[in-house]
């Protein structure tokens, strides 16, 4: 019984360090001053596998959800005889909510997974810490590209997300099942409001973003440097930045959209 | 691949998400760079203003002229205090103008309605309407039914 309840107590602890490690770390990895000659190509390079090579799956995934939408709104609202009100509600749900959270959700298991388990080899090989021997900031030179190019890459492929789906919805809604085309735009146009729809879901994938590039690069760069540790690590990666993303998703939607 | 590919496509990749956002403003939002036009600010009392809500349309003959900025309580009448900003060009609404909340369709969004009066004289920029006519509520129209009034 007494070690039941110490052992809950030394989990409590854990995860208090865990978050203060964390902390520490982001604010290690920010406080570099980067250098733009070096900095630079390694951002880029970043960027490329993080958000370039994101995007076939982000570009599939969001024609088929808009596809799926326009399908199944058609269904719903041609009940009320309001199929032409199709519009508004597949640029409403995907720009404000499934836009940014699917986006997240496949950038945590596509990118994510990927820099927790490439940093967490560089660590189990010893890279990390040879580094340090020869004078190179490991934090500033492989942690830092990585949490920036996530950062950069979430709220692009987020947007470009929202663009296909929209565009998915469009081919079900008006080339396949008939709404006329004009008040497909029509009504989304009068309903969708640039800085309070559309930025406000930007705002939401800039967040979502920094949290699973910052989630994903600190389970690589704490994690036990075996096998078993980097396997752990990129599972904690993926359910983390799931959990994450969708908990400060309704945090976020209650602030921006719940002021009735 | 050499920087300069992975460069280039980068590039391309902000470049793409540029114009994505550039589609989500012009063609989802409908976002126009003539919406920064000038506009005056009119206000009209309600005794009740159903549902009509702020960023809400302002119409004349179903074209939208303007929309709604506040809705407030007045608390020497108990009236709602309705202030709706109205484009510039739209300097010629008659004195005796009516404003009358509607309801587009059956079951859809509530605007405001600006039904013309005959006056030579137009509103100012800061004025009230002289008449309004308040939402149509239809528990009240089932309920007066009902009782024969």
């Amino acid at each position: 019984m007494i070690d039941r309840i110490a052992s809950f107590g030394r989990s409590g602890a854990d995860l208090i360090i865990s978050l203060g490690r964390a902390g520490r770390f982001l604010a290690g990895v920010l406080s570099g001053v980067p250098r733009p000659a070096t900095g630079f190509p390694l951002l880029m390079k970043q960027l490329y596998s993080v958000g370039v090579l994101s995007l076939a799956i982000i570009v599939v995934s969001g024609l088929f959800i808009g596809m799926v939408l326009g399908l199944q709104g058609y269904t719903i609202l041609s009940d009320f005889g309001s199929e032409a009100a199709i519009g508004q509600m597949i640029a409403l749900t995907l720009v404000r909510e499934l836009g940014p959270v699917v986006t997240a959700l496949l950038f945590a298991g596509r990118a994510g997974s990927a820099l927790t388990a490439e940093i967490g080899l560089m660590k189990a090989t010893e890279q990390l810490s040879s580094m340090e021997m020869m004078g190179v900031d490991p934090l500033r030179r492989v942690i830092a590209p990585r949490l920036w190019a996530g950062f950069i890459a979430m709220p692009v492929l987020a947007i470009i997300f929202s663009m296909v789906g929209i565009w998915g919805g469009m081919l079900v809604g008006v080339e396949w099942l008939g709404v006329f085309e004009g008040s497909y735009w029509g009504n989304m146009q009068a309903s969708v409001d640039f800085w309070d729809d559309v930025v406000n879901g930007v705002i939401k994938s800039v967040v979502f973003g920094f949290v699973c590039a910052w989630i994903a690069v600190y389970q690589g760069y704490d994690c036990v440097p075996t096998s078993a540790g980097i396997s752990s690590a990129t599972t904690k990666t993926v359910v983390y930045s799931s959990l994450a993303v969708l908990g400060l998703d309704f945090v976020l939607t209650a602030v921006m959209f719940g002021n009735f | 691949m050499t920087q300069r590919t992975t460069d280039i496509t980068v590039g391309l990749f902000m470049l793409a998400g540029l114009a994505a956002l550039l589609f989500l403003a012009l063609q989802v939002s409908g976002l126009s760079p003539k919406s920064a036009q000038s506009t005056y600010t009119i206000y009209a009392d309600f005794n009740d203003t159903g549902g009509i809500t702020p960023r809400g349309r302002v119409s004349m003959a179903g074209v939208t002229v303007g929309s709604i900025d506040s809705i407030t309580l007045n608390k020497e009448t108990f009236q709602a205090r309705v202030a709706m900003s109205i484009h510039g060009d739209v300097d010629n609404i008659p004195a005796d103008s009516a404003a009358v909340i509607r309801t587009s369709g059956l079951l859809g969004e509530q605007y405001i309605d600006i039904s013309i009066g005959g006056e030579m004289d137009s509103l100012k920029p800061g004025d009230t309407f002289y008449s309004t006519q308040s939402a149509m509520n239809i528990e009240r129209l089932i309920s007066n039914f009902a009782s024969g009034k």
